[in-house]
């Protein structure tokens, strides 16, 4: 006899409400960031060495400045949550696991909007 | 209760370094080392957003021994965490679990990083 009640089978949810939530966020992010990353790698060996007008040219057009904003949401999205486990399986003392898991995820958001921003920027002429 | 045998996780003190533990370490030392490249990524964009003299400064960091040093391992970071990563999604897919599949898939992944770092950063000087 199960003592779990009929919804909470459905939903799937153990105790922590948040069921695998964060683990298939994690492989969701992966999965996006294989195609963006052969694309990045590909762009920067196509532009290496290219003048400051060149690489603005280029971040700038539309499906470059689109996939660039992809790259830097997913990837700092996964840093973010990469590291979150590695805080906590390492840093034990309460007070720090927090700050740290703090500190990652709100440099990861500074860093993520900045990165947007960069690209917005350079796409809108600013 | 003491009667009950668990499996214990492997305690680093007293477990050898397999090749499979040090791969799995590796994964995230590498994804580590890559979210603080995520910095360089980020920078090279604002600068690129901003001025030109900026963008010197950065081009002229990016370009120094020490920062050729840093993007060539780096490339390899992302390489390696690429490459196991979808090692990793397809144990998540219930395949290659075998004790000698994950021990080849390893070696692939190991291989195919150092290769392509290496291709790549030839491609990208005969494409300067």
């Amino acid at each position: 006899m199960s003592l779990r009640s009929p919804l909470a089978t459905a939903r799937g949810l153990g105790s922590a409400k948040s069921g695998t939530h964060h683990w298939w966020l994690q492989r969701v992010t992966a999965v996006a960031l294989v195609p963006l990353t052969i694309w990045f790698v590909i762009s920067l060996i196509v532009h290496s060495g290219a003048s400051y007008e060149e690489v603005r040219a280029w971040i700038g057009s539309p499906v470059p400045a689109v996939l660039m904003i992809c790259l830097i949401g997913g990837m700092f999205h996964h840093a973010q949550l990469g590291l979150q486990v590695v805080i906590e399986d390492y840093i034990h003392a309460e007070t720090c696991k927090m700050a740290a898991l703090i500190v990652v995820k709100g440099a990861a958001i500074f860093l993520g909007l900045l990165g947007i921003f960069s690209v917005l920027k350079i796409a809108f002429g600013g | 209760m003491a009667s009950v045998e668990r499996p214990l996780s492997p305690h680093l003190q007293v477990y050898r370094p397999q090749w499979t533990t040090v791969l799995s370490i590796s994964h995230r030392a590498t994804g580590i080392a890559l979210s603080v490249g995520g910095i360089a990524l980020v920078w090279w964009l604002a600068a690129a957003a901003g001025s030109p003299e900026y963008y010197e400064s950065f081009a002229g960091i990016a370009g120094s021994i020490i920062g050729r040093l840093a993007l060539f391992v780096w490339t390899f970071c992302l390489f390696y965490h690429l490459g196991n990563g979808i090692r990793h999604l397809m144990w998540d897919a219930g395949k290659w679990l075998e004790l000698e599949q994950a021990r080849k898939s390893g070696y692939h992944v190991v291989i195919s990083a150092a290769v392509l770092t290496i291709v790549s950063w030839i491609a990208a000087y005969a494409a300067m």
